[in-house]
């Protein structure tokens, strides 16, 4: 049987390659999905090119921060990517806008099937991607400096004599607190402004959004505002907590695809939940869970495997399972999107 | 000018272009550029049947082409006995345990009413299923996986000749096509494409890590091949006398070494090229055949229910047409005539290299293609392989020898010269994107539009 | 001249025209009923005032003013509210918010403008705080009016209002637009319920293959038997 300090051991595990890297991660994982799913309420289509609209403001984060870095600016402990993080923005602002003018505006105002937009989304993710690698090349970078850790395993070990340690990266924790304020800043733009409630009414119905006189030019520049912010922020929190490589990004949209449409499409809160869902689930499953299971049977038993669900290969393929799952059981998502047909 | 005349000068652009790569780069460089427009010409078609008939949006070309791929090593790779002998019993296990559990399923779902009872049951169902097919699944592939893994590792395949893979990729992939059709088709357009990407990328996954199946990133190289291999022509006194009599004339002033020598770098030579002119003559023969296939059914009545259906969906499903059905299979068709040029395309390697699928190399230049040539127009599509593939090779070149130019008033060793030099890759992507982009704005239809149709 | 004019107005979709040359008008303080059977053009009609259909020929002027080549959008600028016969909320937001939207163009003070909507349909006063998607039919028909109205419009124009509502519901949303056109707006219906909407109509129209066949007072239009026998049913 375990005692006691087997089970804080086996918590303290699961806290550290679990708990603290999902959570981050989902809130990586949100941020992207809440961009993807107010893009498709405004601008009602899948937009293929989102990941490669965060690569390509992280790359701008990147190269500041690299050059900040050069002129020796420190804000010590925070990373100095957020000094960097408001011009990523700005640029990706820009960007974004600039293909809405040059690409997207042309077929809103031919009234297109949905699918035609994606086709052209899939045209601005090859070209932002070919631009993001010309530019910083497609290898990975490291960006991240400053203070490592909130929490580090030896001090924690040290501070509560448990075997395992738990460790929580200044990024990580940064990456919670900023998730929050972002999403709290969001809902209260959506929820008690004039624009928001605006955007809300455009993604509720469009035609008679245009009767009450809404402008639907102007809900589609805020649209994309706010969708490079948060794309652009949500790159630079994961490419602190992992790195910056570009393919890396173009592969996110599946688990931001799988996050939106787990939460009901169109709907942000649902993108906040089904991001902390695809995430949990990602790092849960693959997780190896033998030293937990040696821990909670006092080292009665050593399973001969690593006791992993899947192996991390296929993380991938676990926000698509997601997708499947939710496909064929409620396709309208936990908060019943707008989806079918 | 009419739409058969614009057909035909396309194709003599499309000629005149390769022939001039010829006279100026090289033969042997023009064949391999061919060899791999024709085998893009077909993923092209799979495409537009599925974009240009239905309108029916599919990002997973590429995990179809890589299924048709694992069809060639299944197929042709000897089996390896041994690794059967380790494994085999705990794969029957593995795949009895299935059986077992997807019949379980079925009955749990057909007796239990529907509830949350039901819902518990089929989860500890899945579950238990799940950890025991692991646990006999897990020792025999790792047994098999240990079976002289510099070699092997895995369990081979059936040992037969590799032409059969073309068709059998074709069925492998419209099996998983079907999968992916029945959970997605019928609901959003979107949502088709989303989650085609997901099994694009997870077919890519398994090939890459299930390493008893494919060998994974360890590759299998050494493949069947359904035509003569240069080394042996080399040898074969038939294709030495054969090259002597072409070259005669050049032949004729030499004697002695340098005879010997002059004959040895043509046959060389001529023994590529002839592999080469083989290969190409065996995937036109393909890509007639399917194209034929394709146009007899867009001319048949069910294409001209599919493009109905494409044009109106309300209506076609307002006269009682089952859209959704419609839509799986053409869905099928079009992943089907991708897994067969997949297979083509191992045939063509003589390897399969699973690290080398890229969705922006297989699913969306193949898109490009498709619409630069003309959504809907088969012809469009053969054209727009040919072109597209054209420009992707000649892009990184011309993207250097472009960069070369603008840079060369910097230093030999600037920074930023080096850098941008170095990046003349990556121009591939930005022009296709571009490409993409402006075909889709200015010329929608296309280089060749889909014909407009009596009677539509 | 009345206050909305749509004269000699001709057009369609493409093809055939739909409209063959019809006549609405419609004046402030009264209400205009547009009946006619299945396919005569009603709605047509009334897109072609609110500018959703393009006019081949005929022209449409609001107090005075050519307003024929503009936007949908524009013409809500100049106060003409439109109220469609489906989808006419927002239903994934509140009553409130519903009027709100109304009042997006405006940009003063709008709270006095909701009291009297409120006032007008005091169910909506109830229920401001629920999702307009989780109401009863008649009840968003009333967030559907309220939402017009809360422009302050010169027009209001409403495409088969009473479409799918039970007759107590349409006796009421009547009894509304005769208080609505009171305060001075102009009024236009177009409708499906011939009998009880001409009730109402000061001035009613009776379209048949988008050409004027009958226009009168509402009370006449009820009295000519060829007009209920014909269109009435007896």
């Amino acid at each position: 049987m375990p005692d006691f300090v087997d089970i804080l051991n086996a918590l303290a595990l699961m806290s550290n390659f679990v708990f603290v890297p999902a959570l981050s991660y989902g809130a990586q994982l949100a941020l992207g999905a809440l961009g993807i799913t107010l893009v498709f309420g405004i601008l009602r289509f899948a937009n293929f090119a989102h990941g490669d609209q965060m690569a390509f403001g992280t790359m701008v984060v990147v190269l500041v921060t690299f050059w900040l870095q050069a002129m020796g600016v420190s804000i010590d402990p925070v990373p100095t990517a957020f000094l960097a993080l408001p011009i990523g923005i700005a640029v990706a602002i820009l960007m974004s806008l600039g293909i809405d003018r040059t690409v997207y505006r042309f077929y809103r105002k031919r009234r297109v099937a949905p699918v035609i937009y994606v086709v052209a989304s899939v045209g601005v993710m090859y070209l932002l991607n070919g631009l993001t690698r010309f530019v910083i090349g497609p290898d990975d970078q490291r960006f991240a400096d400053g203070a490592r850790f909130l929490i580090n395993a030896r001090e924690f070990k040290e501070m509560t004599g448990l075997a395992e340690g738990i460790t929580i990266k200044v990024s990580q924790g940064l990456t919670v607190l900023i998730s929050i304020i972002v999403v709290i800043a969001l809902f209260w733009f959506l929820q008690k402004t004039r624009m928001g409630k605006a955007m809300r009414a455009y993604s509720d119905n469009e035609d008679l959004a245009l009767l009450s006189g809404i402008n639907p030019e102007k809900v589609v520049a805020v649209t994309w505002i706010i969708a490079a912010t948060l794309a652009t922020i949500a790159g630079t929190m994961y490419g602190l907590d992992k790195s910056f490589k570009p393919f890396t990004y173009f592969q996110l949209i599946l688990p931001m695809f799988a996050a939106a449409i787990v939460g009901g499409i169109g709907q942000p809160v649902g993108a906040i939940v089904g991001g902390f869902i695809v995430a949990f689930s990602e790092v849960m499953l693959t997780y190896a869970y033998k030293k937990v299971a040696l821990y909670l049977t006092h080292g009665g038993w050593e399973p001969e495997g690593l006791l992993q669900i899947l192996s991390t290969e296929y993380k991938f393929a676990i926000s698509f399972l997601i997708l499947v799952v939710v496909l064929l059981v409620r396709p309208t998502g936990i908060f019943r999107g707008k989806v079918i047909t | 000018m009419s739409l058969k005349n614009r057909t035909i000068l396309s194709y003599a652009a499309v000629a005149l272009l390769l022939i001039l790569t010829g006279f100026l780069q090289s033969w042997s460089v023009t064949l391999v550029m061919i060899n791999l427009c024709l085998i893009s010409a077909i993923m092209a078609l799979g495409v537009n049947i599925q974009w240009g008939y239905a309108g029916l949006f599919s990002a997973g070309t590429v995990g179809f082409t890589a299924v048709g791929g694992l069809a060639g090593v299944l197929i042709s790779e000897a089996p390896i006995y041994e690794a059967w002998g380790v494994g085999g019993t705990g794969l029957a296990i593995t795949v009895a345990l299935l059986v077992t559990l997807v019949a379980t399923i079925f009955g749990v779902m057909t007796l239990m009413t529907p509830g949350w009872k039901r819902r518990w049951v089929l989860t500890g169902t899945v579950l238990i299923g799940y950890f025991l097919i692991r646990l006999f699944f897990d020792e025999a592939t790792d047994a098999i996986e240990k079976v002289d893994p510099a070699s092997a590792g895995f369990l081979g395949g059936l040992g037969l000749p590799i032409l059969l893979s073309w068709p059998v990729g074709g069925l492998l992939a419209a099996l998983v096509a079907w999968g992916i059709g029945k959970v997605s088709l019928g609901l959003r357009a979107d949502y088709l494409a989303i989650a085609t990407l997901g099994i694009g990328e997870i077919v890519i996954a398994v090939i890459k890590n299930e390493d008893w199946l494919s060998r994974g990133v360890k590759n299998v190289a050494g493949l069947d091949r359904p035509v003569p291999r240069e080394i042996d022509l080399q040898e074969s006194p038939e294709f030495i006398s054969w090259v002597e009599r072409i070259h005669s004339g050049a032949l004729e002033a030499l004697t002695g070494d340098e005879r010997a020598q002059a004959l040895r770098d043509f046959v060389q030579y001529d023994s590529g090229i002839f592999v080469k002119l083989c290969f190409m003559a065996l995937f036109a023969v393909v890509l007639l055949i399917l194209f034929w296939l394709a146009q007899r059914s867009l001319n048949s009545p069910w294409g001209r229910m599919m493009r109905a259906i494409r044009d109106n969906e309300v209506a076609a499903e307002a006269m009682g047409k089952n859209v959704t059905k419609r839509h799986l299979q053409t869905f099928i068709l079009g992943a089907a005539v991708v897994g067969i040029a997949g297979a083509m395309l191992t045939t063509l390697d003589g390897q399969l290299t699973p690290g080398t699928y890229n969705p922006l190399r297989y699913t969306f230049l193949i898109w490009v293609m498709v619409i630069v040539g003309g959504s809907g127009n088969n012809h469009g599509s053969v054209i727009g392989a040919f072109l597209i593939w054209f420009a992707w090779v000649q892009a990184e070149p011309a993207g250097a020898w472009f960069l070369d130019l603008v840079t060369s008033p910097l230093a030999e060793d600037n920074p930023v010269r080096l850098h941008l030099l170095d990046s003349a890759a990556h121009m591939r992507p930005f022009l296709m994107g571009l490409v993409l982009l402006l075909v889709m704005r200015f010329s929608p239809k296309g280089i060749l539009p889909e014909p407009v149709r009596v009677g539509r | 001249m009345s206050h909305l004019v749509g004269k000699d107005m001709r057009g369609g979709y493409g093809g055939a025209d739909i409209l063959n040359g019809c006549t609405i008008e419609v004046d402030k303080g009264q209400i205009a009923v547009v009946v006619g059977p299945n396919g005569a053009g009603k709605s047509t009609a009334m897109k072609a005032l609110f500018g959703m259909l393009n006019l081949r020929e005929g022209a449409v002027t609001l107090g005075g003013e050519d307003i024929t080549a503009l936007s949908p959008q524009d013409r809500v600028a100049k106060e003409m509210a439109f109220v469609p016969q489906t989808n006419n909320v927002f239903a994934g937001m509140t009553v409130e918010e519903n009027l709100e939207m109304g009042a997006y163009l405006r940009h003063d003070d709008f709270t006095g403008t909701m009291e009297e909507i409120f006032d007008l349909f005091p169910i909506l006063a109830e229920k401001r705080k629920q999702y307009a998607g989780e109401l009863s039919g008649g009840q968003r028909q009333q967030v559907a009016v309220g939402r017009a109205m809360m422009m302050q419009p010169s027009v209001l124009m409403l495409d088969e209002p009473t479409a799918g509502v039970s007759p107590i519901v349409m006796d009421e949303l009547f009894d509304r637009m005769i208080a609505i056109k009171r305060t001075g707006i102009a009024v236009l219906i177009v409708e499906q319920n011939a009998r009880q909407a001409l009730e109402i109509a000061d001035i009613g129209y009776v379209l048949v293959s988008g050409e004027n066949r009958y226009t009168d007072s509402g009370a006449a239009l009820l009295a000519d038997p060829e007009v209920r026998r014909a269109f009435l049913g007896g």
